[in-house]
């Protein structure tokens, strides 16, 4: 994986979380701010897959295992978008920290692939 | 052959009652609970997938308990979400086993590592091993927060009818 994007990746999907965590216990219902910010996580995410699958042509071999990073990738895909459903099922505070929790998991995912890809 | 007139039309209400198809357990502060089980759900499931598909020759017993670990975590996740006494049941069910799986699991890791072959490492794992060390001890701490949360919930109005033979597996 590309080490800054790592981080950049790292850094967002963990400041979405805290800020959805920190508002959702504050009270505040999902808005266009939380529910914006769990939408990017998911654009990161999908620029993730893009460039794992991109990579390896640029010279860029992962010395991991392959089907293991891969699989972190869908399951860190599948997350937000759940967690973005189930949010919406009933737009209290506690789906702002449902948004929240989601962003934070998708972080150490995120920080998981990296080190399954350098392995 | 005259057109029939809409006779039960008019006379139904257009919108009935909004009863969602969820359980008063995954209301509130349980829908948190819900998000980090389906989150534990999908960790234990994939991480099964992938070992089943690559390894499986070579540790089958982390991996059949890396598969039955994913299988629980998702029925506990439906149980929490779904409404009625049945799957208030399965909920506890589910979770009782959770918990003695990761007190279980993460004894015997310790104890006797060989059977995990590879220690530590991820692809021979499971979400107990250790006692769910490798997912910050969240394993560890969700059945017991599961607990408490089903002991508060069971008087749920939307759940328990005149059934109330629901502490099983307490």
């Amino acid at each position: 994986m590309i080490d800054w994007f790592t981080i950049v990746e790292v850094s967002i999907a963990t400041a979405a979380g805290v800020l959805a965590l920190v508002l959702g216990l504050a009270g505040k219902a999902p808005g266009d701010l939380t529910m914006g910010a769990a939408l990017l996580v998911e654009l990161v995410l999908i620029a993730q897959l893009v460039i794992a699958i991109v990579s390896p042509f640029a010279g860029n071999q992962p010395t991991g295992n392959v089907v293991e990073f891969y699989i972190y990738v869908v399951a860190a895909l599948i997350i937000p978008l759940l967690a973005g459903f189930w949010a919406l099922v009933e737009r209290d505070r506690w789906a702002t920290v449902v948004l929240g929790i989601a962003c934070l998991a998708v972080a150490v995912m995120m920080v998981r692939m990296n080190i399954i890809w350098h392995a | 052959m005259s057109a029939e007139p809409p006779a039960n039309l008019p006379s139904q209400p257009a919108a009935q009652p909004r009863t969602p198809r969820i359980s008063g357990r995954a209301r509130g502060l349980g829908r948190v609970l819900v998000t980090v089980y389906a989150i534990l759900a999908i960790g234990a499931t994939s991480r099964a997938v992938y070992q089943i598909f690559t390894i499986f020759h070579s540790a089958p017993v982390p991996i059949t308990l890396s598969a039955l670990s994913g299988i629980v975590y998702i029925v506990a996740t439906i149980a929490l979400i779904l409404p009625g006494a049945a799957w208030y049941r399965v909920a506890w069910v589910t979770i009782s086993f959770e918990l003695a799986g990761v007190l279980i699991v993460g004894t015997l890791s310790l104890l006797a590592p060989s059977i995990f072959a590879g220690g530590a490492a991820v692809s021979f794992g499971t979400v107990w091993s250790y006692y769910g060390l490798g997912y910050v001890l969240i394993p560890l701490a969700l059945p017991v927060l599961g607990m408490l949360w089903l002991r508060r919930t069971r008087a749920s109005a939307s759940d328990l009818s005149a059934d109330s033979e629901v502490s099983a597996g307490a």
